[in-house]
């Protein structure tokens, strides 16, 4: 097997492993093709497993014989491995090197993976499209489900099946979805019940400096109007980079040819601008020894917050276009795969309810980010220790965790989910056992065959002993729109993804559980008083029946 | 009032502080004797007490109205638009005079009726008992002894009567101390640990410019060592700056006060006390930086926050150029350092500044709170502070600026050390057993002068204002509400969490929101995690009350069933139950199942599904559109 070539020692004795806020462990290496194991070979002390895959960096250091390696994971946690003898520790760095960046998907872990628990449900066919459009079609006759990407041929990050409205044939879908950019013509995404209105998304449309017009495209996006309305095309980039963006023959709507519209700029950022700010965070966060004004300076440098902000604000217009002005809406910005998806996403957390349920967010993922075509093994690969910057990494999807986070602090009990959810997301969207974030697109992950080849994230997640762990123990479900504050006072650093690695949270674990108890107590209380209650009220009856006859 | 001539304003518009459009509320302002009042059209009314303004200002006229902006010491921030210019200029006029008292007997205290009769008010003030505190700490005992010497405030004014030192310094050494120490401040007892037989003391600077070393405070110190049988190193922790006392010596040399070389020399790095003087004694400077600088950072924070649309990177930049959260990182650092002398070391500590009523107060209580679990306690924060802020002569008159005074003598040093008790209670939620709420209290009363305790700037002071005759104490009021200041999820028994061990790591200490933002509600959670578990912490009581109730009720009634079992079978064999019968009693027992829910949530008060939705129901009818509406007008502009 290929592996074999690549380990080239594959265990050594009397390692030492050091991490932050635990004893250094000694005890024995091993690599294997997927994982790297440290194991003290004593009872009661955890083992570490690690999947190369998660391994982002890797630095070593020599002192004499002993070697050292450290270890920079894609989730940010660092560790240091330190190895007697120098030829051993650079055979392990150059085998972990090799195994954490292998070129072929089919070699990842994933398809090597066999589950040890009981798969009741299939994750893959737990969100399936057709399913997840019956809860609209109650709803609204004026849409309809096509399937005129079934081949990829029209759309290739399209899944097969999207939601389109209803006068709309696929014949004009075919028009109009090469007027836009990537062939992603608008689609449904989201139905707001309380008064029909809409989110579509689509990519730019491609209108190049001559003023291209596509009469399909302005056709169909009309279509979803109703006569008198009106609706607002939302562009997450800022007017002077859609302009330029027409010299690469991309554009924007012009008004004068979609009258109905009313176009409002954004300007939330992409690519290596939010890598780099990524970077910049983590290394604050990670440096103990800064003083108070280097700390601040260096988390405001990074800009990661007004990041979020900037998302967030975004779909709140979005989300108070829909429900407070009772207008549609379409989203774009370039490629309609990164911002477009994170403000159509957010926007549905604020007004949808179900998408604040485990399922619910689930679904959700699932529609706007896997099946939405959002390149997750591009934008992926790495994270914020990787030296190669490869333009397309980005960490598009984290920023929507991060954002989810902010709003779920400030509803905690409007969550049917907890922040472990949000993290196991995070941490999975770079370096799983499942195959869910796989690929780039459903037309790559039909090739890859992952339905068949590898487990589903959702098959895992949603078995009762995993989904407690995720389950928010103050969740009450909320049927009102929430909207978020999005001043800079009411934004915070996500602790438990940035600074999860570099501090103990002992004390916080301790209240949290505290707070658990007096929750679980409150129910336990109030079973039994109702149960008391009721034996009484036999009781009574029963010496009512007595004394009655 | 004299100073009032207008009481009544109407069609007066409530600006909302950080909305950019405008977003205002109509009502009527009022002007009483203590308070301003504004009530709007749905009737919520906001109350700004007069002593709690700090600042009043008048605004160019606009088409709208007149103007009229007030910054209040609890942060609020209130702009108003008077209609008429009129009625704006005599408003702020009567808010410039009510809200800066020229004389102590015109504070609210004087006026305020709680309706307690005199031996209530009397109980009151007896609620703190600093004597049974000393008790509590272990002295007097072998070492330490209550000394008499200021028994009338003759050696030191801003001390209190009371005071405790070493057993072995005899009265003259008290006295020489006292007069080689600013303002006679010598160095005396704050704390005890009575495990470690070590002790917190604290002081004020020497006067080593005048002469150039106390035989008597060398004595004292060397007392101090002595009386700590474990250690007989002693630290002395100076916790100004380092540069600043440099600078300081400079000038001293400049006006050619006598200071001999060697000990100028040497000094110039050092800081007072002279190392080669005093045996067993360490020095340590923690650099917490002086009221003024205090003062300025706090004004720059606020400036920063009140910021309409304000941008995440202005606000960091902001918070950074304040440096409001680097000071209060120094005086959690010099707290952490004495507690550490005194576990690791066994050391005993004094702590001085310069006049040690400022950032002695605020190292000497936080570091005691470190100490010991006792001071985590309502009654025992009360204590501490009776202790080392109001005893020890923390000029809270002053620094809180209660009368038309010294502006330059105004300073957050109180608001510091509860934004450090703050950032413990985020890294230890289980060790506290009061709230948020209960220091935002604390702080709030501190600047209202609706009661006794802060008022005036030493003890003394406050006995010739005869306080504790003509005023009330806050204490038994707030122990009165205490339900509202218990923190649900505090541990009394976690016996490792004794001594706190804080991270002072920059990246720990936040914003505190809930403070500086407290009238802010757009800027919150819209859910509050503590709430709702302070209320389910209380239901819990409720309900296990119920059950003991409950299950009585059923022992009772299966007694007598025991006792009836014998007249039961007697009727069943004479009357055999009859089919109809039971399905009776089967509806019987449905429709029982209403009543006992509705029983339980009137013994509530409400059930935590309630109580979680009125608590943002109420955000969602004005908050909401502000928030979102305030972004959605920037949105339409770059259209």
């Amino acid at each position: 097997m290929e592996f074999a070539e690549l380990i080239k020692t594959p265990r050594v004795d009397n390692v030492v492993l050091h991490r932050p806020f635990y004893p250094a462990v000694e005890g024995t290496l091993c690599l294997t093709g997927h994982h790297l194991i440290l194991s003290s070979r004593q009872d009661n002390t955890e083992e570490l497993w690690l999947l190369h895959s998660n391994i982002d960096a890797i630095d070593k250091r020599f002192v004499g014989p002993l070697g050292t390696i450290i270890i920079k994971c894609k989730d940010f946690r660092i560790i240091q491995l330190d190895i007697p003898g120098m030829e051993e520790c650079l055979n392990i760095a150059s085998s972990i090197e090799a195994l954490s960046t292998l070129d072929s998907i089919t070699l990842m872990y994933p398809f090597f993976y066999r589950p040890m628990f009981e798969v009741i449900e299939d994750g893959w066919h737990s969100f399936l499209p057709e399913q997840e459009f019956e809860l609209y079609s109650s709803a609204t006759s004026e849409w309809r489900l096509s399937y005129v990407n079934k081949e990829f041929a029209v759309c290739p990050s399209y899944p097969p099946i999207v939601i389109v409205p209803k006068a709309i044939d696929d014949e004009a879908l075919r028009k109009v979805a090469t007027f836009r950019h990537g062939g992603r013509f608008p689609v449904l995404s989201y139905y707001h019940k309380k008064n029909g209105m809409v989110i579509m998304r689509s990519g730019q449309p491609l209108t190049g400096t001559n003023g291209r017009r596509c009469k399909e495209d302005e056709k169909l996006i009309n279509a979803t109007l109703r006569a008198g309305k009106r609706g607002y095309i939302i562009d997450t980039r800022p007017l002077n980079v859609a302009q330029q963006a027409r010299a690469k023959g991309g554009g924007f709507e012009q008004e004068a040819h979609y009258p109905q519209w009313r176009r409002i700029h954004k300007s939330i950022e992409r690519y290596h601008i939010l890598q780099e700010s990524l970077i910049k965070l983590v290394e604050a966060c990670n440096d103990q020894t800064h003083n108070m004004d280097r700390w601040l300076s260096r988390l405001e440098a990074s800009n990661w917050l007004t990041h979020i902000k900037e998302i967030l604000t975004t779909a709140c217009l979005a989300a108070q276009c829909l429900d407070r002005e009772g207008a549609s809406i379409l989203i774009h910005g370039t490629e309609g795969t990164d911002s477009t998806l994170q403000v159509t996403s957010l926007a549905q957390i604020i007004l949808e309810p179900r998408s604040r349920t485990i399922r619910g967010f689930e679904a959700l993922i699932e529609r706007e980010w896997l099946q939405a075509g959002h390149p997750f093994q591009q934008r992926c690969a790495q994270s914020a220790y990787c030296n190669s910057k490869q333009k397309w990494e980005s960490p598009v999807f984290l920023l929507f965790l991060d954002s989810v986070w902010q709003i779920l602090r400030q509803f905690p009990c409007s969550f049917e989910f907890n922040e472990n959810l949000l993290i196991m997301l995070f941490e999975h969207a770079y370096a799983s056992q499942f195959g869910t974030f796989l690929g780039n697109n459903e037309s790559e992950r039909c090739k890859l065959k992952l339905q068949q080849k590898t487990m589903s994230l959702w098959s895992w997640v949603n078995q009762p002993s995993e989904l407690s762990k995720f389950t928010n123990p103050l969740f009450e479900a909320n049927n009102l729109v929430i909207w978020p504050s999005v001043a800079p006072q009411s934004l915070q650093l996500w602790e438990g993804i940035f600074l999860r690695w570099n501090r103990s949270s002992k004390y916080l674990d301790e209240a949290y559980e505290e707070m658990v108890n007096i929750i679980e107590y409150n129910k336990e209380l109030q079973a039994k008083v109702n149960i008391l209650r009721r034996q009484l009220a036999e009781l009574e009856t029963e010496d009512g029946m007595q004394e009655s006859p | 009032m004299e100073h009032i001539r207008t009481t009544k304003v109407e069609q007066v518009k409530l600006l909302d502080r950080f909305s950019t459009s405008n977003k205002s509320l109509t009502g009527t302002l009022y002007l009483t004797a203590t308070h301003l009042l504004f009530i709007d059209s749905h009737q919520k009314e906001t109350w700004i007490l007069h002593h709690h303004i700090a600042l009043v200002e008048k605004l160019a006229l606009t088409t709208s109205g007149c103007p009229l902006v007030i910054q209040c010491k609890n942060f609020r921030t209130v702009h108003f638009i008077v209609p008429r210019e009129r009625d704006c200029h005599d408003i702020y006029n009567s808010l410039l005079q009510l809200s800066k008292q020229a004389k102590y007997e015109d504070l609210y205290a004087f006026s305020y009726n709680p309706k307690q009769n005199d031996s209530e008010r009397l109980r009151g003030w007896q609620l703190v008992d600093l004597a049974e505190e000393y008790k509590r700490m272990g002295v007097p005992n072998s070492n330490w002894q209550l000394s008499d010497a200021n028994r009338d405030y003759k050696i030191c004014e801003t001390y209190p009567r009371e005071l405790y030192v070493p057993r072995i310094a005899s009265k003259p050494i008290i006295v020489g101390s006292s007069k080689f120490r600013s303002k006679g401040r010598f160095p005396v007892l704050s704390y005890y640990h009575q495990n470690k037989e070590a002790a917190i003391c604290r002081c004020s600077q020497p006067l080593s410019g005048f002469s150039a070393r106390c035989l008597e405070d060398e004595h004292l110190l060397q007392a101090i060592s002595k009386a700590n049988p474990a250690n007989r190193y002693m630290y002395v922790m100076d916790t100004r700056p380092r540069h600043r006392m440099q600078s300081w010596w400079a000038t001293q040399k400049d006006i050619g006060r006598i200071i001999l070389n060697a000990m100028a020399n040497r000094a110039a790095g050092k800081g007072y006390e002279n190392e080669d003087n005093y045996s067993n004694i360490r020095f340590q400077f923690v650099g917490i930086e002086n009221i003024h600088v205090m003062r300025s950072s706090l004004q720059k924070l606020l400036e920063v926050n009140g910021t309409k649309g304000l941008s995440v990177s202005d606000f960091y930049s902001g918070l950074e150029n304040a440096g409001w959260l680097r000071h209060i990182k120094a005086v959690m650092d010099a707290a952490i350092f004495l507690a550490k002398a005194i576990m690791v070391e066994n050391a005993s500590v004094l702590v001085h500044c310069s006049d040690g009523w400022d950032r002695t107060s605020q190292v000497c209580s936080l570091g005691s709170l470190l100490l010991d679990p006792y001071y985590r306690t309502i009654r025992g924060f009360m204590v501490l502070i009776e202790k080392d802020w109001i005893s020890f002569g923390h000029k809270y008159s002053e620094r809180c600026g209660h009368l038309d005074g010294d502006p330059k003598e105004v300073s957050p040093v109180f608001t510091q050390f509860l934004e450090c008790v703050w950032h413990l209670t985020e890294q230890f939620p289980q060790a506290f057993e009061f709230n948020e709420a209960f220091l935002l209290q604390i702080h709030e009363h501190i600047h209202s002068c609706q009661f006794g305790n802060f008022i005036g700037n030493c003890q003394k002071e406050r006995e010739e204002l005869k306080l504790k005759e003509k005023t009330y104490s806050l204490w038994p009021f707030l122990l009165d509400d205490q339900e509202k200041y218990f923190n649900p999820l505090y541990s009394s028994t976690s016996q490792k969490l004794a001594v706190l061990e804080p991270n002072t790591v920059s990246f720990n200490f936040k914003f505190w929101r809930n403070m500086y933002h407290q009238f802010d509600r757009t800027l919150h959670p819209r859910q509050s995690v503590f709430n709702i578990i302070m209320n389910m912490n209380e239901q819990n009581k409720q309900l296990q009350k119920d059950v003991k109730d409950l299950e009585s009720q059923i022992k009772q009634h299966k007694n007598k069933q025991t006792d009836g079992v014998l007249t039961k079978e007697l009727l069943n064999s004479v009357r055999p139950e009859s089919p109809a019968l039971r399905t009776s009693l089967c509806l019987k027992e449905q429709t029982l199942e209403l009543p006992v829910n509705d029983a339980l949530r009137t013994v509530e008060g409400s059930s935590p599904a309630d109580n979680r939705y009125s608590e943002y129901a109420d955000e969602f009818s004005k908050a909401e559109p502000a928030v979102v509406s305030s972004e959605y007008g920037v949105a339409r502009m770059t259209c």
